[in-house]
């Protein structure tokens, strides 16, 4: 179903109906179509440096993300639900964080059953594969299971080992094998299909890319040798109308239009772009880690394409779904409310609201964030789960890890320079204190 | 807060309906013989996983015959009961209340009932077996046409993948609506 609440339908329209006319006016402003055949040559030339796209250097600077993820948590923090009272007056029905929507979200008992698999006693990778621990007495056997679910190619199974993650060796595989990815011919003619949509057609959610790509991945230490192989796989998929598929389950809808000038006749009617998805600002940082598992651009294209249908749709559309942003974002504050009051009640006083820090943090699924074999650590545990919660979660634990020094600062720009790197950061340690070996 | 529902007496096969923040329904009905009592037939049906959130609030609930507490043949009146503990929500009621007799069923079929008709079991072949009866033969393949037919028909615009209309996809501006 995409989303029971009337009120949040409501609001994911609203908020679709800003883009739509952030994109028109960029459109009219810089006088550029939203989509047109390239010319023969132009075609020829992009074959030509299919491989090297990054080597490309566009003039970008009149092009702006179409909303960046500050500007979707303002959507968000303006969210209400019409039958709640939702007085001015300060009482127990007013949350005291960002999000004022009544969802359902797990406490910390009901996340210890659900993690189970995070427990301080069972073995983890993460932990128990670092230099000090000796290998026999958990990573041997942890690689040895995961080659025999690979042998038996048991998805089921291998979504059950994930939980406790996957060794480097393994991980490429076991993910294809979780997500049933197997990179048969025909996907690979599928993909080939797409590269000629994009040789055909020139799009401007093309630019979109390209500038969101210079901005982010190519900035960043870890990504920036995935350029290329980063277009070859946001712009086509652009074109791939089979994620169109999502929109079933998402409580978001596809941008339309008419070609030729017809609007409103219905056999003129498009979508735009083909797939229906409009890049924002960091897209580009969902695909740069599975740059370091798979190197095969159609293998690549397949695995992130089925990783956004599963899951980071739901990090920029509006649901009451339990793995959806806003539930991520309640999640969060709850658990820092619940666990942490003093610095919660501090953070809030300073005009520091946790969640304007960790925001972006659960948009991005952390990617950009952490250091990549710690990002690599915690999406296992998203594919192990399959849910989001862990990244509300984790953005709890990283609180919880530097509440001395937040309890200190005195403003928000001073909160997230605590917060502002967090590369040097162990993920599983900081889940499993978190929930296992907290005080409650 | 409740309602009555008031008619001829008649059976009483599934109730259907749409919540809004409704946490407990209860549904009683009154019988035309036997005493004029209301007899409890559902009884504190959880509509809302927890009275204060979300979780159940606008989904569609269907209470059928097999799940019910008491006899409901010959019902000449239904009566909901609904409550909702949370004092949170401004309003709360059950919307799009449709009640169904056993002669209809939701949803409704799409395809003509004789299609749905099993071929009477054939006799396992003799030790003479002979040839088929023709006329069955031909029967059965006119049903087997008819039933690919109707699965075509039904089937969604087969996959190509292409996004444009006629080779042209020079778009300009988005639409609104």
């Amino acid at each position: 179903m995409k989303e029971p609440l009337a009120y949040m339908r409501k609001a994911q329209g609203s908020w679709e109906k800003r883009i739509l006319k952030s994109l028109n006016s960029m459109c009219t402003e810089l006088n550029i179509p939203l989509a047109q055949k390239r010319p023969a040559s132009e075609q020829k030339e992009l074959l030509n440096k299919w491989n090297e796209m990054g080597t490309d250097e566009p003039d970008l600077s009149l092009f702006r993300p179409v909303y960046a993820p500050k500007d979707f948590l303002e959507v968000l923090m303006n969210l209400r639900n019409p039958n709640y009272e939702n007085g001015e007056q300060p009482s127990f029905r007013n949350h005291l964080g960002l999000i004022q929507v009544p969802l359902k979200v797990k406490d910390i008992p009901e996340l210890k059953e659900d993690f189970s698999e995070l427990g301080l006693n069972i073995g983890q990778l993460g932990i128990d594969d670092s230099a000090q621990v000796p290998p026999e007495f958990f990573e041997n056997e942890h690689v040895r299971v995961g080659q025999k679910v690979l042998a038996e190619q048991d998805s089921a199974a291998a979504q059950q080992y994930v939980r406790q993650g996957c060794p480097t060796a393994l991980r490429a595989e076991l993910w294809a094998l979780i997500l049933n990815i197997s990179n048969q011919p025909e996907d690979i003619l599928y993909y080939e299909q797409l590269k000629s949509n994009v040789i055909q057609h020139n799009l401007l959610v093309d630019s979109l890319i390209y500038k969101d790509v210079k901005l982010t991945a190519s900035n960043d230490d870890y990504y920036f040798v995935f350029e290329d192989y980063l277009y070859q796989v946001l712009l086509c998929f652009s074109r791939d109308t089979s994620v169109l598929e999502h929109f079933a389950y998402s409580s978001a809808t596809p941008p339309k239009s008419y070609i030729r000038g017809k609007l409103g006749v219905e056999e003129y009617a498009v979508f735009y772009p083909p797939n229906g998805v409009i890049p924002f600002h960091g897209f580009s940082m969902y695909v740069a880690p599975l740059c370091f598992l798979y190197h095969e651009p159609s293998k690549l294209y397949q695995m992130f394409r089925e990783m956004y249908v599963r899951f980071f749709f739901r990090l920029h559309s509006i649901s009451s779904h339990p793995s959806g942003i806003v539930s991520l974002c309640l999640l969060f504050e709850t658990l820092l409310q619940t666990h942490l009051p003093q610095l919660f009640y501090h953070l809030r006083e300073i005009g520091a609201q946790p969640l304007r820090i960790s925001f972006k943090w659960m948009v991005r699924a952390f990617s950009g964030y952490l250091a990549t074999d710690q990002l690599l650590l915690l999406w296992d545990r998203i594919l192990g789960y399959n849910s989001l919660e862990i990244l509300a979660v984790l953005a709890a634990a990283v609180f919880a890890f530097r509440a001395v020094n937040l309890m200190e600062v005195t403003s928000l720009a001073a909160a997230e320079a605590v917060l502002a790197d967090l590369s040097t950061l162990k993920v599983v340690p900081l889940l499993q204190i978190f929930l296992f070996a907290t005080v409650t | 807060m409740g309602g009555d529902a008031g008619g001829g007496p008649g059976p009483l096969q599934e109730i259907v309906f749409r919540n809004f923040y409704t946490a407990f329904v209860s549904v009683r009905v009154q019988r035309a013989r036997g005493p004029r009592r209301w007899l409890t037939c559902v009884r504190r049906r959880r509509l809302m996983a927890s009275p204060h959130a979300e979780q159940g609030a606008q989904d569609y609930f269907s209470l059928p015959r097999h799940q019910m507490l008491c006899d409901v043949d010959q019902v000449t009146a239904v009566r909901f009961i609904l409550r909702q503990p949370s004092p949170v929500w401004l309003h709360f009621t059950i919307e799009e209340l449709q009640i169904f007799p056993p002669s209809q069923k939701s949803p409704p079929k799409d395809f003509p009932s004789w299609l749905s008709q099993l071929a009477p079991p054939q006799q396992p072949p003799g030790p003479h077996a002979e040839l088929p009866d023709p006329e069955k033969v031909s029967a059965e393949a006119q049903q087997m046409w008819v039933l690919t037919e109707v699965i075509r028909a039904r089937q969604a615009a087969a996959r190509i993948g292409r996004f444009d209309v006629d080779g042209c996809y020079d778009v300009n501006l988005l639409s609104y609506t």
